[in-house]
């Protein structure tokens, strides 16, 4: 039992040391190192930045991220489910629907609540 | 069988359903329908209510010569009595707290919309904690109900004292998720199961000193001591208890602690009852360190909602000796203390926010004075919760801890018993200084209670189940003997 997690760490020490050794050791010995200030500059999607990145985020983002991972989770379940679909038959549909209608309830509570305005 | 689903498993776990699709509506009618809002406390009434019907209806069978346990979902749920004893007891509470918040919520400004469903689904969360079959939907379930408390304790937005609960709370409860989690996560590790019958039976046959073990004993110990205020592990719970809503904090003080002990029994029996050995040495000290600590400071306090907090403590400590004490008649007094202590602490609670009106915030122990003079009745009501909590007799707490102590004696645990009497002694101090201010003290000028009916309802509840099971304690004790089968081998 305790010999199996010898291979996790094994695996673990093994990961860590790749890491270090390419991004750190060989990484530096054979990449050219011609910096400008273009490349210097921080990437925003292709435009010019605008201030420095350590800006101040809004907190009403915050809601935003929230209802968004709500429905990035839902996304998760139902890959799984869509693929194994055909084997499950009526009873997969019917369950996935019962828990899409509840997460759809929340975002109707977000709607009704002014949680999607941007004040 | 693992791997194979039944639909007809639903038909096992309606009453949770049922509970679900009320908070449902209720949480629908919220935004959609706000100008009704007296039909969100009658629903969830109903709800709460209809649940209890499921639940006695699928409690008959089991009941009955030869009923046996029902273990559906591939084993992650289970329907036994020791599941039914404790949803029974969070529904009492459920009940109890949406009495005490109809007419609460507005005065205090509580945004009523989500509060109820809020409460239902944390009620759900607790549901599954004791019909857990397995690590993970036990953990679900806690997590429903933690975080649905979280959200809870901050509902008076503009309070500092709501949010400071709220903060310390979450932030408390995500690290003791956390604990519990890595104590699972060590506990499939060396068993490579997650139900609790599978680790049980691979803790038959594998090595017991292995240090690992020890260590997801102990950290399932410390998760499950935090979200039941274990001492040590209590320090968040007194500012929790004082800033939250106090319908919350007793919804918190009565249900969460009843959820937390349902899951430690659970696990502790359910999973672990080959090192046995190993945690009632563990829990002996707890025990008693969770008795004169809670005790000892509840002395201490002016504050109403935190001496209650260390008196929750303290009795935590109580029950923890049945516990310790194990066996049959241990754990039978356990779930029979949980029962009388949710209905008296819910009574003790039911009270502070009778006392609250538009102009006295009624949380001080001094605000209680002169009430023996000019509202003999609540004063009397509130006598029977305290004698009640400190175990005086004809009440429901006296035979409550007549049951965890005689209990532990007959295990041979006479030290932790004295140690239990002489906190018994301690608390009637503090408890009798509330009735002392009540009946001694002057009563300031136009003391008033609050007028709401469904809390005069709740008071009733409570008193009539604290005097009840005091003075019929028989019926009680026996369903409460009867449920320990199902956890048991």
């Amino acid at each position: 039992m305790a010999a199996d997690y010898a291979y996790v760490l094994f695996f673990l020490i093994i990961g860590a040391l790749f890491v270090v050794f390419n991004i750190d050791i060989l990484s530096r010995l054979i990449r050219p190192s011609k910096p400008n200030p273009t490349k210097l500059s921080t990437y925003e999607c292709g435009e010019d930045p605008i201030g420095g990145p350590w800006l101040r985020i809004h907190v009403r983002y915050y809601l935003f991220a929230l209802v968004f991972i709500i429905f990035a989770v839902e996304t998760v379940f139902l890959f799984p489910w869509a693929i194994v679909y055909r084997s499950l038959g009526l009873f997969a549909f019917v369950e996935m629907m019962i828990f899409i209608v509840i997460l759809l309830i929340g975002l109707a509570y977000a709607w009704a609540t002014g949680a999607l305005e941007w004040v | 069988m693992p791997g194979t689903y039944n639909p007809a498993d639903v038909l096992q776990a309606l009453p949770e359903v049922f509970l679900a699709s009320v908070a449902l509506i209720v949480l629908v009618l919220s935004f959609a329908a706000p100008a009704r809002r007296g039909w969100m406390e009658t629903l969830s009434i109903g709800g709460v209510v209809g649940t209890g019907v499921l639940l006695v209806w699928a409690a008959v069978p089991l009941f009955q010569p030869g009923g046996s346990p029902v273990s559906v979902f591939s084993g992650s749920y289970l329907v036994d009595k020791f599941a039914i004893f404790f949803k029974v007891v969070f529904l009492i509470a459920t009940l109890l707290v949406i009495l005490m918040s109809i007419d609460y919520l507005p005065l205090v400004g509580v945004p009523v919309g989500e509060f109820y469903a809020i409460l239902l689904f944390s009620t759900v969360g607790m549901m599954f904690i004791a019909s857990g079959g397995n690590l993970l939907t036990l953990y679900i379930g806690l997590e429903t109900m933690s975080i649905s408390i979280y959200i809870l304790c901050g509902f008076l937005k503009r309070d500092q004292k709501s949010n400071e609960a709220a903060l310390k709370y979450l932030l408390m409860g995500a690290f003791s998720s956390g604990v519990i989690l890595y104590g699972i996560s060590l506990l499939y590790g060396l068993t490579g199961a997650l139900g609790f019958e599978e680790i049980a039976a691979t803790l038959a046959t594998i090595d017991l000193s292995n240090p690992a073990l020890l260590l997801a004993m102990v950290m399932l110990t410390a998760g499950f001591g935090f979200k039941i205020a274990i001492v040590p592990f209590h320090m968040y719970l007194p500012d929790v208890y004082e800033g939250a809503p106090t319908a919350v904090t007793a919804f918190l003080a009565v249900a969460s602690e009843a959820a937390g002990v349902a899951a430690l029994l659970r696990v502790f029996l359910g999973a672990m009852p080959h090192i046995q050995v190993d945690w009632t040495v563990l829990f002996w000290i707890l025990a008693a360190l969770t008795m004169t600590i809670g005790n000892v400071v509840a002395m201490a306090q002016r504050n109403i909602k935190r001496m209650l907090a260390y008196s929750s403590i303290a009795h935590i400590g109580y029950v923890l000796i049945g516990f310790v004490a194990g066996a049959k008649l241990g754990i039978s007094a356990v779930l029979f203390y949980v029962l009388v202590y949710a209905f008296m602490t819910a009574g003790a609670f039911a009270m502070v926010i009778l006392l609250q009106t538009e102009t006295v915030k009624g949380d001080l122990i001094e605000d209680f004075a002169g009430l023996g003079q000019v509202k003999p009745i609540a004063a009397a009501a509130m006598v029977i919760f305290l004698l009640s909590l400190t175990g005086i007799p004809p009440t429901a707490g006296f035979v409550g801890k007549f049951y965890l102590f005689s209990a532990a004696i007959s295990a041979g645990y006479v030290w932790l018993t004295l140690i239990a009497v002489i906190n018994t002694a301690i608390s009637l101090f503090y408890y009798m200084r509330v009735a002392m201010v009540m009946y001694m003290g002057e009563a300031p000028e136009g003391l008033a209670l609050s007028s709401s009916r469904p809390l005069h309802a709740a008071v009733a509840f409570a008193v009539l189940g604290t005097l009840g099971i005091g003075i019929f304690p028989q019926w009680f004790l026996k369903i409460a003997q009867a449920s320990v089968f199902g956890l048991l081998p």
